[in-house]
This record gives C-alpha cells, structure tokens and sequence, in this order.
C-alpha cells in the first residue's frame, strides 16, 4: 500500500479499506444472526462477478477523473461493446480474438471522439460525453428490441464462468487491468502527466505538459476498458444485451465507485487502487443485503445514502486538512 | 477566461456574445421556418398554443436548472422527483377530489424539501453536486418504487389533471389557451424578474467566481441552497402539469434531467456558472421540443431521438465554445 504515496499529492492509505473491512465485519456478523453466512463459496463468487464487471469500467473512469474530465457515456459503449463482441463472434470460437479486436478499436473509437469533442472542441466533458451518450443511444434504440448474437462458448465458458479457486477469471481480469493502470499512474511519464492536468491545466500547460494528447489517451483508454467490460458482460450473458449498460447504471455507479475511492471529482487527486476499494465496498453491501434479502429498492435507497455519506466524509477530510 | 463584471449583467442580455440569447433565437426561428414548410397548420393559434402547453413542464425544468447551473453546480435529481411527485400525488389522492389542493400544496413543499437537501448537502458537507444529485436520484427512485411495491397505485382526481389537460375555451385570437400555458408564462416572467432583482445578480455572481462572491460579502451557501430548492419547486409545478397531460407512471420523470441539462446549455448558459441567462435556458427547452416536433413530422422514428439530441446538443456547444475561444 505505501507505494501509494509515490505521489506526493496522495492519501496514504485510501479510507475506503478501513469502510470496507467496517461494512464486511457488520455485514459478516448481522448475516451470521440472521442465520446465514456471507462468505461461502457462492455468495463470494457472485460478489467478485458484480464486483469485476463495475469495476472494469470504474478503473478506467478514474483516468478521465484524474485528469479533470468524466466520461458519461460508458454506459452506452458497454452495450454496445456486448453487441459487437456477440454479433461478430455469432457463436463461432475461432472469431473471438477478432472480436475481442475489433470490441476495442470500435470502443477506442468512442474514447477518441470524447477526448477530440473535450480538448479540441473545448466542450465541457459532461455535456460531450453526453452527447457521445445519446448519439450511441440512438443507434442502439433504432436497431435493437432486445438481445442480439451469440457469444463464443468458449468466451463464455473462460471469461463468464471459469474461476481458479474462489475468484472468478473475470476478477482476474479486473486485477490485471488495475495493475496496467496502477502501473501507467504512478510509474509512467503519462500518469504523472494526467495527474497534472487534472490538478491544475494552466500550470500543467506552462510545463511543457501536452494536455490534449494526456486527456485523448485517458479517454481512449476509459472507453477501452469500458469495452472490456462490455466483453465481459457478454460473456456472462451468453448473447449481447442492447441495455445492459444503462439498466446496470455504469455510467453513474462507475463515477460514484471511483469518488467513494477518494479521487476527487475535479480531478488531480487519487488512484486506482482506492477506486477498487470503491467498487468492493459497493458490491459487499450489495451481496449483504441479498443474503438479508433486504427489498431491492430499499437497497437503492441505501446506495444513494452511502454515496453522498462517503464523498462527505471525505470533504471533511478535506477542510480539516486544509484548516 | 474573460473577467466579467457583475453590475452590467441585467444589460447584457440582448448582445450576441457567449451566453446571450441571439443563437438560441436564430436556431429557434429556422426550426419555425422548417415547420411551416412541411406542416403550416402547426403555426395556426390553437396548435401552437397547445403545443406551448405540452412543452411548459420541460421548459419549467429547464429555468429551475438554470438556477442552479448559472450558480456553478448541478442538479440530476429532478427526473427523479417529477417520477416521484406524480406517483406520491396519485396514491395521496386516490381520485379523491377533496384532497387536490391539499396534495398540491404538500407537492410543492416536497420539491422544496428535496431542493433544500440538495442544497444543504452540496454547500454544507461540501458534497459535488453532482454526486449530491445522484445520491437523491438513487434515493427518490428506490423510495418510491419501495413505497408502491413496484407499481403505482390510486389515482389522479380530473381536479388534479385539469392543470395539465385543460384550456380556457374561445379566448378571442388564440383560440384555446391551456391553463399549462398560462402557468407557464407566470412563472417565466417570475424567473425573469427574479434574475433582474439583487438576488439574480448575487446568483450569477456567485457562479462566475464564488471565492470573490465571498468576499464581497455573499453568503454563497445560502445562494446555492436558494437555488436548489427554486429547482425542486420547479420540478413540483412540472410534475403537477405532467401528471395531468400524460398519468401516472414510473416513467413520467425519466430522462428529464438530462433533457433540462441539454436545454439550459442549447441556450447559451456555461456549464461551471456564471454566464448565460435564464430566457435562453427556457428558449433552448422550447427549441429541443420544437426540433422533436420537426422530426415528428418528417417521419423520423422515436428511436433516433436521442441521436439527434446528442448531436445537436454537441453541435451547439462546440460552435459556441470554439467562438468564446477564438475571441
């Protein structure tokens, strides 16, 4: 963890473990008087699923946060990524490496328009990655009633099912890519640069940091891993799902997970790793309250609490420092 | 980053510079022009008047939106309570006409309620906006689909849905008036007057820059807050006037922050605060509506909606953003 604070300008450890070994600990002990039990084999599993699919894109909407930008539009590109990823492959093995390919140069694609629409066009990233958003919600409202092609059984078998011991390949995955990104922040020219443009862009500018290219590249990456995430959801699925991305609310759930993380929404402060914490956290309640069989909209209530709860715990954090 | 000075704002309104309302008005008026070609009856008195009145709810939104964004935050929670407030009004009424006006007034102190959350929250506890507004989306959404197990229940009294669906009859000229539309015109011409007044200013002022706001001895929190609860009672008085026009559903609010969030910002008004006014906001809520209405006509179909609102809504802002950056 104290690699962490390679970064001057970051927490040491995010106190979103200390929320998370909290929320665990209770949850553990009011599942156990309930009469149940929280960490066997099924109730875990299922956690690190949900936990791996969110988590995919939160990594990479941490990037664009980091850099004072946000990406709205992740929502869409998972469903659309799902699609490509089925339609392509349309149940055939020997097309799952194209359209793993070709899943990333299309969402790519879209990570591109993003960053061209926010840097080039000075378009506030909120209202781009919303139009990017709706743009993709038209073309999948007018060509799709309902789920489209067939994933590789192979893929679905690998990726959707397949688990060494009790983490799920899919976790695996997510691990993998939170590395990459934990790599690219804190030990590459380009984290230190993003991490830069997000705290101040004038300063960032004035020394010789090429923000446009930092803030592109950001962008292309979180709708690539966004496109993984649609990869993975297809292969969890079986075929690709014109609305998975939008009825799983990824857009505002991603951008939530990495605030709970400790990034600051404006940008410039945090890291990946504490946006992993997030995305647990966000999951364990979600599996607690399933073993409760607490009603599902009461745990939506519960979520936009714990939501605001946390990002005001860190705000005064903040001030208390600051005073 | 130009510096911008306060007092001149009640005079900068009619100038063509980032933020003014010209743009919109050009757009609004080649839109007009589109649909006299194809379907002259629509500008005929009684099909404009009862289209300004399907388009009052939207255009409410997009004045209680342009509060809070001209005073440098966000409100995505609005959707949200217009879903709520309809669902609430129509199982507290129970096609009781008694309770109508009771239940009106209990809407309107609920949007202000959720308003004054917001606001407390984000200046407060420091919370973005953003995530205040998200976290009430969530909140609203799950209580009240937690409220009616899943499916609205009880019923709109036609005292209720009268608001929305009524119109005085044979008014000379214009035909049929709808009483949307006269609530409408109130309420706009209250926004206005209310941006002109020190209030608006102080508004607008803490949007552009809210440390000199502070300075100068504006309470910035108590603005703000101010501004999220006139966002609330906006979406009350939509929700009121949706019910009526089109029922009860857990549909009824969906979506409509972001269309109020693509108006305000149709409309010439920076996102991050402190420019723009709010004619332009309800100019560019009447815009989309209109550009909707076009397609309608042209027989494009519902599903490409969003395709062309995203386009659009792009469109815009990068042509004013590389304008404001080329100056």
């Amino acid at each position: 963890m104290s690699a962490l604070s390679l970064l001057p300008a970051r927490r040491s450890v995010p106190g979103v473990f200390v929320a998370l070994t909290l929320t665990l600990t209770i949850g553990w002990l009011v599942v156990l008087l309930d009469g149940g039990q929280l960490f066997n084999q099924s109730t875990t599993v299922s956690l690190l699923h949900v936990a791996a699919g969110l988590g995919l894109v939160a990594v990479g909407q941490t990037l664009v946060i980091l850099g004072g930008s946000l990406d709205l539009s992740v929502a869409y590109v998972i469903s659309l990524s799902t699609l490509v990823a089925a339609e392509t492959m349309n149940g055939s093995d020997g097309a799952v490496l194209p359209a793993i390919g070709l899943v990333l140069v299309v969402s790519a694609g879209v990570g591109l328009l993003n960053g061209l629409l926010v840097t080039r066009f000075r378009v506030n990233a909120f209202i781009a990655t919303l139009g990017v958003g709706l743009l993709l919600k038209g073309y999948l409202d007018n060509g799709y009633d309902g789920p489209a092609g067939t994933t590789a059984p192979s893929l679905v078998h690998a990726l959707g099912y397949q688990r060494i011991g009790p983490l799920p390949v899919s976790f695996l995955l997510l691990i993998a890519v939170t590395a990459a990104a934990w790599f690219a922040l804190s030990r590459t020219r380009f984290g230190h640069h993003l991490v830069a443009v997000g705290g101040d862009p004038e300063v960032a500018r004035l020394s010789g940091v090429r923000n446009d290219r930092v803030l592109v590249t950001a962008h292309v990456l979180c709708s690539m891993c966004a496109g993984l995430a649609g990869i993975y959801l297809a292969s969890r699925l079986g075929s690709g799902a014109p609305r998975v991305g939008t009825e799983g609310l990824y857009d505002l759930e991603s951008i939530a997970a990495v605030v709970i993380g400790g990034t600051a929404l404006a940008g410039g402060r945090g890291g990946v790793i504490g946006t992993v914490g997030g995305v647990l956290l966000l999951a364990s309640i979600d599996a607690i309250f399933n073993q409760l069989e607490v009603d599902a909209f009461f745990k939506q209530v519960i979520r936009g609490v714990i939501i605001i709860a946390a990002v005001a715990v860190y705000a005064r954090r903040a001030m208390r420092k600051a005073a | 980053m130009q510096t911008v000075q306060p007092r001149s704002l009640p005079l900068r309104l009619p100038r063509v510079r980032p933020g003014g309302v010209l743009p919109i008005l050009a757009i609004l008026a080649v839109l007009l022009v589109l649909v006299g070609i194809r379907q002259p009856d629509f500008l005929a008195p009684q099909s404009l008047m009862s289209f300004l009145g399907r388009s009052a709810p939207i255009i409410l939104l997009a004045a209680g939106q342009y509060f809070v964004i001209v005073s440098g935050e966000f409100d995505l929670s609005v959707g949200s309570l217009v879903t709520a407030q309809v669902v609430v009004a129509a199982r507290l009424i129970d096609s009781d006409p008694a309770r109508t006006w009771p239940v009106v007034l209990l809407l309107l102190a609920f949007g202000v309620l959720v308003g004054l959350v917001n606001g407390l929250i984000t200046t407060r506890l420091r919370v973005p906006s953003f995530i205040t507004t998200l976290g009430m989306f969530l909140i609203l959404v799950g209580a009240v689909y937690l409220w009616s197990d899943g499916a609205p229940k009880g019923g709109l009294s036609e005292e209720f849905r009268r608001f929305g669906r009524r119109a005085f009859e044979d008014v000379p000229l214009l035909g049929r008036v709808p009483y949307a539309l006269l609530v409408l015109v109130v309420l706009a011409v209250a926004a206005v007057l209310l941006m002109r007044s020190d209030f608006g200013r102080t508004l607008v002022a803490v949007g552009d820059n809210p440390r000199t706001a502070e300075l100068s001895g504006v309470r910035v929190w108590r603005t703000r807050t101010f501004a999220f609860i006139l966002s609330g009672l906006a979406a009350a008085v939509a929700a009121i006037l949706l019910g009526g026009y089109s029922g009860v559903s857990f549909q009824a609010g969906a979506g409509l922050e972001f269309g109020a969030i693509t108006a305000v910002v149709l409309g010439g008004v920076a996102l991050g605060g402190g420019r723009g006014a709010v004619v332009g906001a309800m100019l560019g809520a009447l815009t989309l509506e209109l550009l909707f209405a076009l397609m309608n006509f042209y027989g494009v179909s519902g599903a490409l909606r969003s395709t062309v609102q995203g386009a659009i809504i792009l469109l815009a802002v990068a042509v004013s953003a590389t304008r404001s950056s080329s100056r």
